[in-house]
């Protein structure tokens, strides 16, 4: 990357010297996460969040390959290669099989926190929009692959989501029901559903992977943002990488992975759903199908959707997300000087735990009807609020820099030469 | 342009759902949805403690024996248990002879071919094998059950809300259907060939009360007494174990790991705020031009004397 | 970047040497903390791959032998492989015990390789123990081969009446497992004596 101070690669012992001659490996590790990557030097912990879901992952591909030799999917085995096989014969099949469900809920809880990260510190504004947008891929394909995945232990919640999701497909017109069909090889889910599922399943993360490299790969560039929202002007607003963020870092996922210790063996169950240990059958609903809870946001979404229409709605959640960055065009990047947005950004939190609590809940007109406003919100917010907010909004005056805001306080206020608080519309970029 | 598309876009969204939130609402005030029996008068499952409860549960071995009498003396007749096989009973406590024996005794055979004339028979339970079906398939199991299927048990505490409190509730839980519910439902009277049990979604269950007596199945001595209450508990702790297995692995296992992060953490964490401290007490690469420098050089020659 | 004290004295510098190595000791110790978290792990991860528990209760296989006529034998399996099951001969047994055992590349006698009192019950595995493939001989009309036992088509490997090797690449006899007899007429393969 670009700061000019970074200290740059010397290997010292002989070993390390000839493979760098021939195969730069440890100098690109060096250069990205070592002592040659600056970092500026007032993160909070809400920036540990990445590595975290880089953990998560690592753990999925892990746990999931090795369940892979185990499994087995057709439509009469998978339950029981689960449930009897991997839970009750292999060896530590169990914590296998309870580390990747739950792996997968922390993946998404590690990930909610990193985009809202995001959101608040304005990462997703340039020069990071490329950053921010392969993050929406990342998060795209994080939620294929869970639906996939949830889908495989073929218990009564598999097949009804999958009944429920690939259905949304056909209500696109004309296109819709073939399309449908086509993704499930069939009229319904079944056999070719199944096999393919798994298939894919096994597959994206690995997708996912080279998409988290491509993330890392542009957030080098410009380096990372941090809580000022100033960029870095000198060497005294940094750190190198290692030791500093490892030891941060490493300190905080070995918190986290605690937790996620608590859960996987005294609470295995508690994020799951019980129908999904009945077995599919494709003749019996289930009283309420709902996702698992990190979809039910999107899931509330979709189903406050009662008048008829046609688009899938949930997807335009997503996308609508994409834009952001020429949605909001304030030229303060932190949440931390924009007190006005600050506020809608809190708004939006509740909003979509609200969301999450629609999408549990079974399906009665009261709740809907909550749902409905929320859902409103949440498209109002991104389409509507953000651009009016970046407008029109009053800033705070920001630090000089980032060591000046880590020496003299984090307002611009205290630190000798104050900037004149900006409104927006003077430094509106022209490019739109 | 991406933003004035976006506010339409938004406005739209939002336009949509306010419609569809007001002919929501409309249809709720003109059509308010009828009350339900089953809504008023279901029952959350009572408590139950098990053993087997919290983060350092373990199994009373002698509970789940009495719990797998009862299922073989009374669930098994209609219940398959067919994630579970023969020699999983090591955890319930019996030898390999003892498990050998329950296998060749019990009541069901496993599907077989006659070695000489290759028709289908049957032959005795072998340890290696899953507890043999009560009905050879779902049509003659709903057959003999009232066109209901006595669903399998292996996973039954993990596949209700509520686990075994659910299963200990229901098993208890049979009673006539109280006069209030027909004065307010008339039309809720329980069907003939349901019983009528509150702790049941939909409080009409099709099982018949299979727990009638105090004493149906004897306890050997040492064991409590076998009053209805009890065999429920029994059976429902043995129900635990069927579902979980792994329940005393894991709690142990998980007490080791949680202590070994808990290590880990602190030292991890002691580590970094050493490798942090000069960051955090404020020293820092600077240089005299540094406004602090320059305030802690002043200050330093004015308490020496020496001219600005 | 390094992490350079200012101009004034530090409160660390004068403990530098003892500072250094405490910093150290700390540093080491999370690491290796985490290392052996790492390590740890692992287990699972490898143990997960070995026999599961329901591969584990396949172990042993019992075969009911009463209709096995002298001069027959037939063919089983245990742990998914096939079992030899032959009821030798008087002159079979003969046979096998004449061969002295400078003659056998595997040199064992047919006392060694059954069980006392049963010397005409050869029960082996039915596997060349060149490369695997499943000899013949074992079912009526089968080529023997010319020492009378078992004929691997294969690479031409010949066991005589106890199984043993004789000719041909095949390096051991063929293997007897574990085996008892539960009942004069029923055998339990894998159940150890």
């Amino acid at each position: 990357m670009s700061f000019s101070w970074a200290k740059p690669y010397e290997p010292k012992h002989p070993l390390m010297r000839w493979l760098d001659e021939r195969l730069p490996l440890p100098r690109l590790v060096y250069g990205a996460i070592g002592g040659g990557y600056p970092v500026p030097r007032n993160l909070n912990y809400w920036w540990n969040f990445g590595v975290l879901a880089g953990i998560f992952l690592t753990i999925q591909i892990i746990t999931g390959i090795v369940l892979a030799m185990h499994y087995t999917a057709s439509t009469d085995g998978a339950f029981n290669s689960v449930n009897q096989l991997i839970m009750r014969d292999v060896n530590a099949g169990w914590l296998l099989r309870y580390a990747h469900m739950n792996g997968a809920s922390f993946f998404f809880l590690v990930t909610y926190i990193h985009i809202f990260r995001g959101l608040y510190y304005g990462s997703y504004k340039a020069p990071r929009e490329l950053v921010w947008m392969l993050g929406l891929v990342i998060y795209l394909l994080m939620m294929a692959t869970a639906f996939m995945g949830y889908v495989l232990p073929w218990g009564q919640m598999s097949y009804w989501g999958a009944q429920v999701i690939t259905g949304f497909f056909s209500a696109l017109p004309i296109v819709g029901d073939p399309l449908r069909i086509w993704i499930l090889g069939g009229y319904a889910p079944d056999q070719a559903a199944l096999t393919r599922f798994f298939s894919l399943h096994y597959l994206l993360p690995f997708v996912i992977a080279g998409v988290v490299i491509l993330h890392i790969w542009a957030l080098h560039i410009p380096g990372s943002n941090n809580p000022t929202g100033v960029d870095v002007k000198d060497e005294r607003d940094t750190l190198p990488f290692h030791p500093y963020y490892t030891a941060k870092d490493g300190w905080f996922a070995a918190a986290v992975l605690l937790f996620y210790a608590l859960v996987t063996y005294f609470l295995p169950d508690y994020l799951g759903n019980p129908d999904n240990y009945i077995p599919a059958n494709n003749l019996a609903t289930p009283a309420e199908i709902v996702p698992e809870w990190y979809l039910l946001p999107f899931y509330a979404i979709l189903r406050s959707f009662t008048a008829d229409f046609i688009l899938p709605a949930k997807l335009w959640g997503v996308l609508a997300m994409f834009f952001l960055p020429w949605l909001d065009k304030s030229p303060v990047r932190s949440g931390r000087y924009r007190p006005v947005f600050k506020r809608f950004f809190w708004l939006l939190v509740i909003d979509v735990i609200v969301l999450g609590w629609v999408g549990g809940s079974p399906v009665r007109p009261l709740t809907v009807a909550v749902g409905q406003i929320a859902a409103a919100y949440y498209f109002l917010h991104f389409l509507v609020i953000l651009p009016l907010v970046s407008r029109f909004e009053t800033t705070l005056p920001l630090p000089l820099s980032i060591s000046e805001s880590v020496l003299h306080g984090e307002t611009g206020r205290d630190s000798p030469a104050v900037t004149k608080p900006r409104r927006s519309k003077a430094a509106t970029a022209v490019v739109d | 342009m991406v933003r004035v598309i976006g506010f339409l876009i938004g406005l739209v969204f939002a336009g949509i759902l306010l419609l569809a939130f007001i002919s929501n609402l409309s249809s709720y005030f003109t059509n308010p949805p009828t009350p339900l029996a089953a809504e008023e008068f279901h029952r959350a499952p009572k408590e139950l403690h098990l053993a087997s409860d919290g983060p350092f549960g373990h199994f009373d071995k002698q509970q789940l024996q009495r719990g797998f009498q009862i299922y073989s003396e009374v669930c098994s007749a209609c219940h398959s248990m067919k994630l579970v096989s023969f020699r999983d009973l090591k955890g319930l406590g019996y030898d390999d002879a003892e498990i050998k024996k329950i296998a060749s005794d019990w009541k069901t055979q496993v599907p077989s071919i006659n070695p000489d004339t290759g028709e289908e028979t049957t032959r005795k339970a072998m340890p290696s094998d899953t507890f043999p079906l009560p009905f050879p398939n779902e049509v003659a199991a709903r057959a003999a059950n009232n066109n209901a299927l006595p669903p399998d048990l292996s996973l039954i505490t993990k596949a209700r809300e509520g686990g075994a409190a659910y299963v200990y509730s229901i098993l208890t839980g049979f009673q006539n259907q109280p006069p209030e519910l027909l004065k307010k439902f008339p039309d809720a009277k329980t069907p003939a060939n349901l019983h009528y049990n509150p702790y049941f979604a939909n409080l009409n269950i099709a099982m018949p009360p299979p727990l009638t007596t105090d004493g149906q199945v004897t306890y050997a001595p040492g064991n409590p007494k076998p009053t209805v209450d009890q065999m429920a508990r029994d059976v429902a702790a043995f129900l635990v174990w069927t579902a979980q297995p792994d329940l005393e692995a894991r709690h142990a296992a998980g007490i080791a790991v949680v202590i070994f992060l808990l290590f880990a953490t602190i030292l991890a964490y002691l580590a970094k705020q050493q490798i942090w401290h000069e960051v955090h007490s404020g020293v820092r690469e600077t240089g005299p031009l540094d406004p602090v420098n320059q305030a802690k050089t002043r200050r330093a020659k004015a308490k020496a004397g020496v001219a600005g | 970047m390094a992490t350079a004290r200012s101009a004034e004295g530090s409160t660390g510098s004068d403990s530098g040497g003892e500072g250094v190595r405490r910093r150290d000791f700390l540093n080491v110790a999370a690491v290796s903390f985490a290392g052996v978290g790492g390590v740890a792990a692992l287990a699972p991860l490898l143990v997960q791959m070995s026999p599961s528990a329901d591969v584990l209760a396949q172990a042993t296989t019992e075969v009911d032998i009463s209709k096995i006529q002298p001069g027959q034998g037939i063919k089983s399996q245990w742990r998914k492989q096939p079992v030899f099951i032959r009821n030798l001969t008087p002159k079979e047994i003969a046979e096998a015990n004449a061969v002295p055992l400078s003659d056998l590349r595997d040199p064992e006698t047919l006392a060694q390789r059954t069980k006392p009192g049963k010397t005409n019950w050869l029960i082996t595995l039915g596997v060349c123990t060149h490369l695997g493939c499943v000899p013949l001989g074992i079912g009526e009309g089968e080529n023997r081969g010319k020492y009378g036992g078992y004929f691997c088509p294969c690479h031409g490997s010949q066991y005589d009446t106890a199984a043993r090797i004789r000719q041909g690449p095949a390096p051991k006899n063929l293997f007897v497992p574990d085996y008892q007899f539960t009942t004069p007429t029923t055998v339990t393969i894998g159940a150890k004596g």
